[in-house]
């Protein structure tokens, strides 16, 4: 995310922010969207019955993962969202 | 004070609010009309997003589908939640900083073409009256219990109210109507859910309260001979969670009365941020409802193992009779399959409290609330189709040249019509209200979803690819779904044409219908023409921060 920014002409130097942004942009988007499938489908559906062996808060932890957590965890991934692209933004 | 009467004071007070708001913010232009004038703050219009969102179905059917499904009810909890990580992502910011009004107008501009716009319109008002006829519904079955007025008497009266507030004051009333709607909604969800956790735990939190419930609710189920609650894959195989979840997911996403709310917001940024307000206000709602199904169907089955057959006797098991949702079989209950299968899922929130033996103002609450549920929905949906009638076909196809006087008046009589439509639609309905809305996702996620993602994130998705993209995975969705629900929708059928598609059922169809979407939008696109330049260049300008929509002059 660190864009560098060359002290060059100012429409060159614009098109390589620009670049540079996009990727980052990408990348953030990729990355939260693998978290927001590990959680939503991978934990909460796909593994289920291997995480119910375990318990949280009195209830299997599969079931949590999908009536709770998952929730809680994409509620995070909107937040770190709009943090992350407001910070790169400002760069 | 009876719960009647009390109901009265409630809804009479809530509804004389969203009449007063609506007339107040009314409107005179079709900018206000359509994005309130793009001047609604992030958390204002994450609140009105929330409630847009959050409609009959999250707040009457949600609870009691969980209720009845146990874990396989997470698929509406997470499809319904999870889509706003996608529209958040991918759809939201990126929208905002493109402008214009409606749905359509991205799809016709980024797809230079009038039939994009045509069929992009088109899906927009068949998926928005689905979903709003389930609105409808809910709105007659709160009314016939609580105010014991007859269904159609209820629906009527509240298509008069979103009438009102709809035509006068377009996208402005119906924003600010939704703030004070989302604030009714959510008291009267976790009032209820905090009473009950606090009168079976002595513990306030419902989410804490849930896990010492679920223990003893596992143990009555397996005790009458069903399932445990928490075991997964007992209605739904895991490959059919896995598609609803997903198709919900898309089609939240893909939802045109969701996206057009980010189009009211100041900037790109603000569009961001209103997006993790909107799924923050609605986890509030989420984060409750499985607690609220676990504490419902605790009682219920509690009771049952208590009683035996005599639950049929019980006040609140009586009152729903008298409304024709709880349906004994002739010989009456036997078992506990039977109970469940006699009680209709969309009373399960309206019940409870009164199951529960809370106060009357807190049953009344709640009846209040999923009016407001109910209301909030339909004014937003009712919006996107007469915006997509009055904007994309009157204004931009039929007579281009109309003034801004008669776009509006257009407008008006458009929303006036489709709430009309809309209440013939509730009075006669195709099914549970979740399920007909599960419908509208499908199609959404089958017809949306995939052309703006690619509207955005490939330059070269061209215009036959769109066409040929949406008009393929809309009609395989609306075909599979008839076929797979003949016996609801066609007359004269008592049997679905086909049972499922490859195991996967009518609700997760949509991801099939996704997928050829975006199968045909790239292959069409690489087989014909790239898109012309200065559609590049939108794409090229719309990735990129920055505020006014028009920034003509940056490109290089």
């Amino acid at each position: 995310m660190a864009a560098e920014k060359p002290e060059q002409g100012k429409v060159k130097r614009e098109s390589i922010d620009r670049q540079a942004y996009w990727r980052s942009q990408i990348r953030r988007t990729i990355g939260l969207l693998i978290i927001w499938a590990v959680v939503g489908f991978g934990l909460s559906i796909l593994g289920v019955e291997f995480l119910n062996g375990f318990t949280f808060n009195n209830m299997p932890l599969g079931f949590w993962m999908a009536q709770q957590g998952a929730i809680i965890v994409f509620v995070l991934l909107i937040l770190s969202y709009a943090i992350l692209t407001q910070r790169a933004e400002a760069e | 004070m009876s719960i009647q009467e009390w109901t009265w004071v409630t809804v009479g007070l809530t509804f004389s609010m969203y009449l007063y708001i609506g007339y107040r913010s009314r409107v005179a232009s079709t900018r206000g009309f359509y994005v309130a004038g793009q001047g609604v703050s992030a958390i204002a219009n994450g609140a009105a997003t929330a409630a847009d969102w959050m409609s009959a179905a999250s707040f009457i059917s949600m609870a009691g589908l969980i209720s009845f499904m146990g874990y396989d009810g997470s698929v509406y909890l997470l499809g319904w939640t999870g889509g706003y990580v996608l529209l958040a992502l991918l759809l939201a910011p990126y929208l905002r900083k493109f402008g214009q009004y409606t749905v359509p107008d991205f799809v016709a501009a980024r797809y230079y073409s009038k039939v994009a716009r045509l069929v992009a319109a088109i899906a927009a008002i068949f998926v928005s009256f689905t979903y709003v006829a389930g609105q409808m519904a809910g709105v007659g079955v709160a009314f016939s219990r609580f105010l014991t007025v007859p269904f159609e008497v209820g629906v009527i009266i509240g298509m008069a109210i979103v009438a009102f507030f709809a035509v006068l004051g377009g996208m402005k009333g119906i924003t600010y109507t939704q703030v004070a709607q989302y604030c009714v909604l959510i008291f009267a969800f976790t009032i209820p859910a905090i009473a009950i956790a606090l009168l079976l735990t002595q513990n306030p939190v419902p989410q804490v309260a849930m896990g010492e419930i679920l223990a003893k609710l596992d143990g009555i189920q397996q005790d009458l001979g069903l399932s445990a609650y928490s075991s997964p894959f007992s209605n739904f195989s895991k490959l059919n969670v896995f598609c609803v979840a997903f198709c919900l997911m898309a089609g939240t996403a893909g939802l045109p009365h969701v996206i057009v709310r980010f189009y009211t917001v100041k900037s790109v940024q603000a569009a961001r941020w209103s997006a993790f307000w909107a799924l923050l206000f609605i986890s509030i709602l989420y984060l409750t409802a499985p607690a609220v199904a676990i504490f419902a169907k605790y009682y219920i089955l509690n009771q049952f193992s208590e009683m035996g057959p005599d639950i049929q006797n019980v006040e609140w098991v009586q009152n729903w009779i008298a409304t024709g949702l709880i349906n004994f079989p002739e010989g009456g209950i036997t078992d506990a399959q039977s109970l469940l299968d006699s009680i209709n899922r969309d009373i399960i929130v309206l019940a409870t409290p009164e199951i529960a033996n809370l106060p009357p103002f807190i049953v009344a609450l709640v009846a209040a609330g999923g009016l407001a549920a109910a209301l909030s929905t339909a004014s937003g949906l009712l919006l996107v189709i007469s915006s997509s009638l009055a904007h994309d076909i009157y204004g931009k196809m039929i007579k281009p040249e109309a003034t801004d006087k008669e776009r509006l008046f257009v407008g008006r009589l458009m929303i006036f019509l489709a709430v009309i439509l809309a209440g013939i639609l509730g009075i006669y309905p195709l099914g549970f209200v979740a399920e007909v809305v599960a419908f509208a996702f499908g199609l959404a996620a089958a017809s949306f979803f995939p052309v703006i993602v690619l509207g955005i994130f490939w330059k070269r998705a061209n215009k036959q690819g769109a066409i040929a993209g949406m008009s393929i995975g809309l009609a395989f969705t609306f075909i599979m779904i008839v076929l797979m629900r003949a016996q609801n929708v066609i007359p004269g059928m008592d049997a679905p044409i086909i049972e499922n598609f490859f195991g996967i059922n009518a609700q997760g169809i949509g991801v099939i219908g996704l997928i050829l979407n975006f199968v045909a939008t790239i292959s069409v696109s690489l087989l014909t023409a790239p898109p012309p330049e200065e559609v590049r260049e939108m794409v090229e300008e719309i990735r990129y921060p920055g505020e006014a929509p028009e920034m003509a002059g940056d490109v290089h």
